[in-house]
């Protein structure tokens, strides 16, 4: 058997590895955009600032992307050194987007950002606006391959078991590219990633104004940040993917772990919006509930149940106890008797032997598993509550923080008086780190959500792995840890900088500390600032 | 489309891959590998930089996409041959995270220890996985020790230390030295001055000594190292999983495919035309036609090991009859056919992107032009 402390390392390696690189997209997403609506503002408008901008928001861009960059290699050939199994079982439709996302997606973003940065005095403008509108799309893109291929994971469509091959195979391409978790998953997740872009950009003009520098740099972007992240934060609220949540038996599961809904109700089902789960009794201690909310949000209708999680406890011990049979006719294919009978038979147990696999972690026969085995295996589909319950409450909360201050920062921008509310300024600096919380706590939801399965349904976890030792993955994980903290230390280094200078570091002559610089030559005083950063 | 002809195809397709990765990626590894042996002054060493500037990224791309188009062609070859190689993939993705943040990092402060500590990480991120993929490739002539359960589940037996032998180390070093020579090709013809007549001399030289390697290689493989057959009578058109066929141990097999097959006799050939070329068209100075004959070069010793294994892909030492194969590590036929059409599609779309990119771009790169845009350049 699969050694937990192998199996729990292995996770905690792709669970850090991932949190770490999706630091860098949700930027990449939203600024390759803003990027290019300030581009087009140079094109129209042919005024020199908003060339700028592009150039100065680009180099803090360039500083992120590189790490995007670094981070993305590792997600790529993660799911061969570590998932080996998950890699063989489901190879045959999980590669196809990720090869797809290369092809279609990957090399288009990364050829053009080589030409975005290069390009300026080689392009005509209109080349170069190009350029930039197509990093924009292919990294978009990119992340519509990806989120495919994680839509698959939660609810795998268009695949079945071929017992000749022992593995998942593609049924249906279109079932897998249209699956409905994934289209909801991509825009909630790229307009997260426009959220983050934006409040990267309100943060960092709103602390120029406070400082009073660069103004009309600082205005234009602020401007610009504001109605894009005004459009965005409604993208993602209106369009949260809790709609996605009813689509397929995890996704319920999830719903349920999310709102701590321990029983079935009367639909239209009430919102927890506060209480402590309580995972022993069953129950949600000193609950605040509002009445059909929650119904409302996740079925879109008054008459949809939202099944609680005592129900699916039944429901998923039927399907373990229907795994037990699926797995002991797979053995005797295996074995060599394709009777058809065997066959037919296995074919109608066969989409429950992912719960079958699940005894793999109590008993390597699966078919001897005991009442108790089996029971422990239907409570190891409902991922802890707490976790779930609380990571998605800062989730959302933070969301409609940062509802309200885009907001503002559009209504007061379009008045022409942000500057005066200083108090708005401060807000959006001490809430630049939010979007990025938000981001990772939805992939927390996501991901820990879909325990204990890789697959949803289809893959136990603990099988997924790779057969490695316990000693390679306390070496591998330090080996990441220590050059990812490396890197961004160096990273962070650099965009404070780069920020705190502002549009000076473009070297143009017209920005801050160069006219503080030849103001204080005169002076006779030392310009500190453009001494030491190229 | 047959499943046998597919099953071909793709087989033709990672080639493809493996060959766009190594001969665009290829040359900015070389010239990062070869900063601090050829560029003497820092302004030489930006000026090194930015000739592979705004190529190095989209040509990163064509290892991320060989290495999703394993995943979805050939699964178990990503599965067994990934987590099997452990410590040497988890090596080259060390080494390549320095190339995006040294490449973006090195020049935005004016400080020589912060610039010098890149250097050495662009170094690494160039030198190792050039090393590191020709180890890999002599271990695959070799035989890799692993096998697969019933399941399908692979367990690897050996070490990472067992994979540095000496034919595998002197795969490396061709696979290394080829990658340095054709990065001081590309060199050669996208500089000026000085640092232009060093290129010219590091690719003559190194030329010379890969074309010693490769043969050395050749030499040994047919006198030193048995290959591998597969024994039974196969239907490679079918279903097939690696546990369904025989396969033995044999003295020479790895030459085999060559009497079979005379024409596979051209990639060899092609390798050593390619490396006198470049030689020949280094010594004469003319750098792009030195470019295409070491592209020519890296092509022609590709072929060579993927021709020396085919079918196989993946030998496995541990139990011969496991050994991967281009008929059984597939995808199923429905998939195969998909992703035929996909690169189809969008591999000239790419090719015909990325030529506009290379041709906005092109010229020569001076240390004048270095120190006039110190501010936007690399």
């Amino acid at each position: 058997m699969i050694s937990e402390n192998l199996v729990d390392l292995s996770r905690l390696q792709f669970a850090i590895t991932a949190f770490y690189h999706f630091l860098f997209v949700p930027l990449t997403l939203g600024l390759s955009f803003i990027l290019a609506i300030m581009e087009s503002a140079f094109v129209m408008t042919g005024k020199q600032v908003y060339q700028d901008m592009v150039k100065f928001w680009g180099k803090l861009f360039g500083i992120n992307f590189a790490l995007g960059v670094t981070t993305g290699l590792t997600m790529e050939f993660q799911f061969g050194t570590n998932w080996a199994y998950y890699s063989h079982y489901v190879g045959d439709i999980f590669g196809a987007p990720l090869a797809i996302e290369g092809l279609m997606a990957f090399f288009l973003e990364s050829t053009f950002i080589g030409l975005f940065f290069f390009g300026w005095d080689r392009l005509t403008r209109v080349q170069h606006l190009m350029v930039t509108w197509l990093v924009a799309i292919g990294s978009n893109m990119s992340a519509l391959w990806i989120l495919i291929a994680n839509g698959w994971m939660q609810n795998p469509v268009g695949a079945e078991f071929n017992y000749q091959t022992m593995r998942m195979e593609m049924t249906s391409f279109s079932e897998l590219i249209f699956n409905p978790v994934a289209q909801v998953k991509f825009v909630h997740t790229v307009s997260a990633g426009y959220v983050t872009g934006a409040m990267f950009v309100l943060a960092i003009s709103a602390y120029y104004m406070l400082k009073k520098r660069d103004l009309p740099f600082a205005r234009r972007s602020f401007a610009i940040a504001a109605s894009f992240g005004f459009a965005s934060i409604m993208s993602v609220i209106l369009l949260g993917d809790e709609s996605g949540y009813e689509i397929g038996d995890v996704q319920k599961t999830k719903l349920a772990a999310i709102e701590a809904e321990w029983d079935t109700h009367e639909p239209p089902a009430a919102f927890t919006l506060i209480g402590l789960p309580n995972e022993e009794t069953m129950e949600t201690d000193y609950a605040i509930k509002i009445p059909a909310v929650l119904g409302l949000i996740a079925t879109r209708s008054t008459t949809e149940e939202v099944t609680g999680i005592k129900d699916l406890l039944v429901e998923h011990e039927e399907r373990v106890r229907r795994g037990i049979e699926a797995y002991a006719l797979l053995e005797r294919m295996r074995g060599g008797d394709k009777a058809d009978d065997v066959v037919a038979a296995f074919d109608a147990l066969k989409d429950d032997l992912g719960y079958g696999l699940l005894l793999k972690k109590y008993t390597n026969n699966v078919v001897d598993a005991t009442e108790e085995q089996i029971k422990q295996a239907a409570r190891d589909t409902i991922p802890k509550v707490a976790p779930m319950f609380w990571t998605f409450r800062i989730m959302v909360g933070l969301g409609f923080a940062m509802f309200i201050l885009i907001g503002l920062s559009f209504w007061y921008s379009i008045h022409h008086n942000v500057e005066q509310k200083r108090w708005l300024l401060k807000a959006l600096i001490i809430f630049l780190p939010a979007p990025w919380i938000s981001c990772e706590m939805g992939w927390f939801v996501a991901e820990f959500g879909r325990q204990p399965w890789s697959i949803g349904e289809v893959l136990p976890t603990h099988l997924a792995v790779s057969t490695r030792s316990v000693e390679d993955l306390y070496m591998s994980l330090a080996g990441f840890i220590g050059l990812y903290t490396l890197l961004l230390i160096a990273e962070m280094y650099l965009m404070i900088r780069f920020a705190r200078l502002g549009p000076s570091s473009l070297h143009t002559g017209r920005y801050h500390f160069e006219q503080q610089a030849s103001a204080g030559a005169a002076a006779t005083q030392p310009a500190q600032a453009v001494k030491d950063p190229a | 489309m047959d499943y046998e002809l597919l099953k071909v195809i793709w087989w033709v397709l990672i080639g493809v891959l493996l060959i766009g990765f190594a001969v665009t990626d290829g040359f900015d590894m070389g010239v990062t590998a070869l900063l601090k042996v050829i560029g003497r002054t820092d302004s030489e060493r930006r000026v090194m930089l930015n000739t592979v500037g705004p190529h190095w990224d989209g040509n990163q791309v064509w290892f991320i996409t060989a290495g999703g188009a394993i995943f979805a062609a050939w699964p178990v070859v990503y599965a067994v041959a990934f987590s099997g190689f452990y410590w040497a993939l988890l090596l080259v993705l060390f080494a390549m995270f320095f190339r995006p943040v040294g490449f973006e990092y090195r020049s935005k402060m004016e400080n020589d220890r912060w610039r010098n500590m890149w250097d050495w990480g662009l170094t690494i991120g160039g030198a190792v996985p050039a090393l590191v993929f020709g180890v890999a490739f002599g271990n695959l002539l070799l035989g890799v020790p692993f096998e697969l359960d019933a399941f399908m589940r692979s367990t690897y037996t050996g070490s990472f230390w067992a994979l540095l032998n000496p034919f595998a180390l002197v795969a490396g070093l061709v696979s290394l030295l080829m990658l340095c020579m054709h990065g001081a090709t590309y060199l050669q013809m996208r500089t000026a001055g000085e640092l232009h007549d060093r290129t010219r001399k590091v690719a003559a030289l190194l030329a010379v000594v890969v074309a010693a390697l490769f043969a050395l290689a050749g030499i040994w493989l047919y006198a030193g190292i048995d290959g591998y057959v597969i024994t039974d009578s196969v239907s490679v058109g079918g279903v097939m999983t690696p546990l369904d066929k025989t396969v033995a141990v044999q003295e020479g097999a790895w030459l085999a495919n060559y009497s079979k097959y005379p024409l596979m006799m051209l990639a060899p050939l092609v390798a050593f035309a390619g490396l006198a070329l470049t030689l020949l068209m280094s010594l004469a100075n003319r750098g792009a036609l030195a470019f295409v004959a070491s592209s020519l070069a890296v092509t022609g010793i590709i072929l060579t090991a993927g021709f020396s294994l085919f079918p196989f892909v993946m030998p496995s030492s541990l139990n011969p009859s496991h050994s991967l194969t281009a008929w059984d590590v597939v995808s199923s036929h429905k998939t195969l056919g998909i992703m035929f059409w996909v690169a189809m599609i969008f591999v000239p779309l790419v090719l015909s992107y990325t030529a506009w990119g290379y041709y906005k771009m092109r010229g020569r790169l001076t240390t004048d032009f270095i120190e006039n845009n110190k501010y936007s350049t690399y």
